[in-house]
C-alpha cells in the first residue's frame, strides 16, 4: 500500500515537472493553420494579418471560409486539417480574383509616402518627394496600398506571363 | 565484341528516317535569337539597336552557369530586341534579338588552333564556353558547365543513338563529317582526361557506322552499335546498355564516372577548338508527310521555320500539326514564324492521316502495360491516378520527377490515355505549389520583421518621451528651487 502511494507521488511529481518544463510554446494548432494560409497579410478576413486569423480559427472565433486570396484550395486544406466539412467562400469578406501585384504609375506619383506604412511586407520603395516603386518580387497583392494613395496612381496588374514561369495547364475535362 | 546490357522496357519503333545528304540552307532575311535559355536562365544582350554585327560575333553573353553566349549566324544589323513567340511548349512570346541580314554573310576572322594538346583543359573549356556550345541532342545544357565536373571521369560516351523516329540529323552529320566528330571526341577526352571513349551508334545506321570506323583509324576509340530500341538515346539508358551500370534516379552520370555528349556537340567542339568557329549553325531534319521534300539542312541558328519549309518544297496539302523535335518527345508549335534554336534537331510536319484520328480516351483497365515499357521503371498507372486526384505527395513518393517523358506508356496504353500529358501537368502543379510556399514564407518573415521593427520603434519613442519628461521635470524642479532660494 505504502509502495503504491509512493509510486503515485513519484508519478505525480514527474508529470508536474513535465508540465512545467516541456510546455509547448505557442499554440500548435494556430501554427498549423497559419502554415496553410497564403500569407498575403491583406486583412480581408477582418483580422490584422494571417496569424491573428489563424489564432481566431484555432479558438473557434472565426470560420474557415473568410480568406479570399486563399480561395477554395485554402478552405479545403483547412477543412481537412480541422476535420470539418468544406464550404464555399463567404463573399462578405471578398471575392476570388486572379492573383495580381501592385504597380505604381510613376509619372503620377507625388512622393507622399502614404502608401508605404500600409504595406505589410515593406514592398514599396520610396521617400518623401521622391518617386515610389513596388518591388514586384515581394508584393503579395494585398491591395492595402490602393486606398491611401491620394492621386490614385497605384493599380493592380496580373503577373507577367513569361515562358520561364509557365507550367502545363490541366486538360479540360 | 562486348556484350551489351538492356534497360527496362522501351519500344522498337519503326523508324521513318530520311537519308538524303545534307544541304545548306539559304540566307533568311531575319534571324531571331530568344534570350531565354534552359528553364529560367536568360542570356544578356551585349549589342545595341542598329549596331552592325558580323557572322560569329557574340550578341548576348551568359550570366549564369546554365546559359551560354549567343552568336550572330550571319552579318547584318540589330533590328530590334522585342518579344516574339519562341520555341517553347507555352507558345508564349519572350524577348528576342532580331538581326536583319545584309546578304554579305561577312564573318569575323576565325583563329584556328591545331595543337590543342599544348593548351590546358581549363583553357579549352573557356573556349568552348565562349563559342556558345550547348548539348545539341535537344536538352541544350551548356557543354562547358557539363565538362567542368569535379568528379573523375573514366568514360566519355559520344551519343549517336538517335532513337526517335523521323530524326536523322546525327546520322547525316556522321556520314559527312566523321573525321571532325572523331577529332571533337578526342578533344573532349583530353579535356576530361578520360581513359575510355565510346561512340554509340544505332544498328540501323550502317553507313554512319562505316564512316566512323574509317575515321577512327588508329585512335583508341571504341565504336559500339546498339539495338534500335527507343529510348536508347537517353543518357542513363545508353550508359546501361553500353556498360551495364545503372545510374540511380537522383544521381548524375558524372557521379559514376560517365559523361555523355551528343555527336553534334562533339563536332561543334571540333569546330570551336580547331577551326575557331562559334556555334552558329547545326543540322536540322525537316521531315514528315506534310513536307514535300524531307531533307537534312545545315541551318543557321535563328532561322525562322517557314524559311526551312520553303526550302524543302513547302507543305503538302493535308498538313495539320507542326512539331519541333521528334514525334515522341517534340513540342507542338503554334506558328512557323518561330525560329530554330540550338536545341532544335528536327522540324516535323504531320498530316491529318499521319496523326490519325486518335481513338477517344477510355478508362484505365489496370493492365500494367505502361509499367512494362517504362525505361525508368516507374508505375505510370499509379502516377496517373495520384496525379488526377491531386495527391501530389504520393506522386513525389512514386518518383514522378524521374519520368523522362519519353512517351512509351502513351504508345502502349490500350485505353489511349494521355499519360505523359498528365505527368507534365502534375509536375507543374508540384512546382507551382513549391514556388507558392517559398513566396508565402518570404511574405511571412517580412511581415514578422516589420511588426518587430514597429514594436521596437514604438518602445524607443516611448523611452525618448520619458527621458524628455524627466529632463523637463528636472528643469522645473531646478527653477522652483531657484525661486524659493530667491
Amino acid at each position: 500500500m505504502l509502495l503504491l502511494c509512493l509510486i503515485f507521488v513519484m508519478l505525480g511529481l514527474i508529470l508536474g515537472f513535465a508540465a512545467q518544463y516541456l510546455k509547448v510554446q505557442g499554440d500548435p494548432i494556430a501554427e498549423q493553420i497559419d502554415a496553410l494560409l497564403p500569407q498575403t497579410q491583406c486583412g480581408q478576413c477582418q483580422f490584422p494579418g494571417c496569424k491573428p486569423y489563424a489564432q481566431a480559427i484555432a479558438q473557434g472565433e472565426a470560420d474557415i471560409n473568410q480568406c479570399p486570396p486563399g480561395g477554395e484550395q485554402t478552405i479545403n486544406a483547412l477543412a481537412s486539417l480541422l476535420g470539418m466539412e468544406s464550404k464555399p467562400l463567404n463573399t462578405e469578406f471578398g471575392t476570388i480574383k486572379t492573383p495580381a501585384i501592385a504597380f505604381i504609375i510613376e509619372q503620377d506619383c507625388i512622393g507622399c509616402v502614404k502608401c508605404i506604412p500600409p504595406c505589410p511586407v515593406d514592398a514599396i520603395l520610396g521617400a518623401a518627394k521622391q518617386m515610389h516603386t513596388v518591388i514586384t518580387s515581394e508584393c503579395t497583392g494585398c491591395e492595402l496600398c490602393i486606398a491611401p494613395c491620394p492621386v490614385n496612381c497605384i493599380i493592380m496588374l496580373p503577373r507577367e506571363n513569361k515562358p520561364s514561369e509557365w507550367q502545363w495547364p490541366a486538360a479540360h475535362d | 565484341m562486348t556484350k551489351l546490357a538492356h534497360f527496362h522496357g522501351g519500344l522498337a519503333i519503326t523508324a521513318d528516317k530520311c537519308t538524303s545528304p545534307i544541304i545548306d540552307s539559304s540566307l533568311p532575311g531575319e534571324l531571331i535569337y530568344p534570350l531565354l535559355q534552359r528553364s529560367n536562365n536568360y542570356a544578356l544582350p551585349i549589342v545595341k539597336l542598329g549596331e552592325r554585327v558580323l557572322k560569329g560575333q557574340m550578341i548576348a553573353s551568359a550570366n549564369s552557369l546554365f546559359s551560354a553566349p549567343i552568336h550572330a549566324a550571319s552579318s547584318g544589323t540589330v533590328k530590334a530586341i522585342e518579344p516574339r513567340i519562341i520555341a517553347h511548349p507555352s507558345n508564349l512570346a519572350d524577348d528576342c534579338i532580331i538581326i536583319e541580314t545584309d546578304g554579305l554573310d561577312a564573318a569575323l576572322s576565325a583563329i584556328p588552333c591545331f595543337d590543342y594538346q599544348q593548351k590546358t583543359p581549363e583553357n579549352l573549356r573557356t573556349k568552348i564556353h565562349q563559342a556558345g556550345i550547348v548539348g545539341l541532342g535537344g536538352a541544350a545544357f551548356p557543354t562547358a558547365t557539363k565538362l567542368s565536373t569535379e568528379q573523375d571521369i573514366h568514360t566519355l560516351i559520344i551519343n549517336a543513338a538517335e532513337c526517335e523516329p523521323y530524326i536523322s540529323c546525327d546520322a547525316s552529320l556522321i556520314r559527312q563529317k566523321a573525321e571532325g566528330i572523331i577529332q571533337g571526341a578526342l578533344i573532349l577526352q583530353y579535356i576530361l582526361q578520360a581513359k575510355h571513349c565510346i561512340i554509340a551508334v544505332e544498328e540501323n545506321m550502317p553507313e554512319a557506322n562505316q564512316a566512323l570506323l574509317q575515321a577512327i583509324n588508329t585512335h583508341s576509340i571504341q565504336l559500339i552499335s546498339v539495338p534500335a530500341i527507343y529510348p536508347t538515346g537517353g543518357e542513363k539508358q545508353l550508359i546501361q546498355v553500353l556498360t551495364g551500370t545503372k545510374i540511380p534516379a537522383k544521381c548524375l552520370p558524372t557521379e559514376h564516372g560517365f559523361i555523355c555528349q551528343n555527336v553534334g556537340t562533339a563536332y561543334a567542339v571540333y569546330q570551336a577548338i580547331i577551326q575557331g568557329l562559334a556555334l552558329t549553325e547545326r543540322i536540322i531534319t525537316v521531315t514528315g508527310k506534310g513536307i514535300k521534300q524531307p531533307q537534312n539542312i545545315r541551318t543557321r541558328i535563328g532561322t525562322p521555320i517557314k524559311h526551312l519549309i520553303a526550302q524543302s518544297g513547302g507543305y503538302n496539302k493535308k498538313v495539320q500539326r507542326l512539331i519541333m523535335g521528334g514525334s515522341m518527345m517534340g513540342i507542338a508549335l503554334s506558328s512557323d514564324e518561330i525560329a530554330v534554336t540550338k536545341a532544335t534537331n528536327c522540324i516535323l510536319a504531320m498530316t491529318s492521316d499521319q496523326q490519325e484520328n486518335k481513338p477517344a480516351e477510355m478508362p484505365c483497365i489496370r493492365c500494367g502495360d505502361c509499367s512494362a515499357v517504362c525505361p525508368v521503371e516507374l508505375l505510370p498507372q499509379q502516377l496517373y491516378w495520384y496525379g488526377r486526384s491531386g495527391q501530389l505527395g504520393q506522386c513525389q513518393d512514386y518518383q514522378l520527377f524521374s519520368c523522362i517523358e519519353c512517351g512509351c506508356c502513351d504508345v502502349v496504353c490500350p485505353s489511349h490515355i494521355p499519360l505523359v500529358q498528365q505527368f507534365r501537368v502534375t509536375k507543374g502543379e508540384i512546382i507551382t505549389k513549391e514556388k507558392q510556399a517559398v513566396q508565402s514564407n518570404l511574405a511571412k518573415t517580412r511581415f514578422q520583421n516589420q511588426q518587430q521593427r514597429r514594436a521596437r520603434e514604438e518602445q524607443e519613442q516611448l523611452a525618448k518621451a520619458e527621458k524628455r519628461k524627466a529632463i523637463i521635470e528636472k528643469m522645473k524642479a531646478a527653477s522652483l528651487a531657484k525661486k524659493k532660494s530667491l
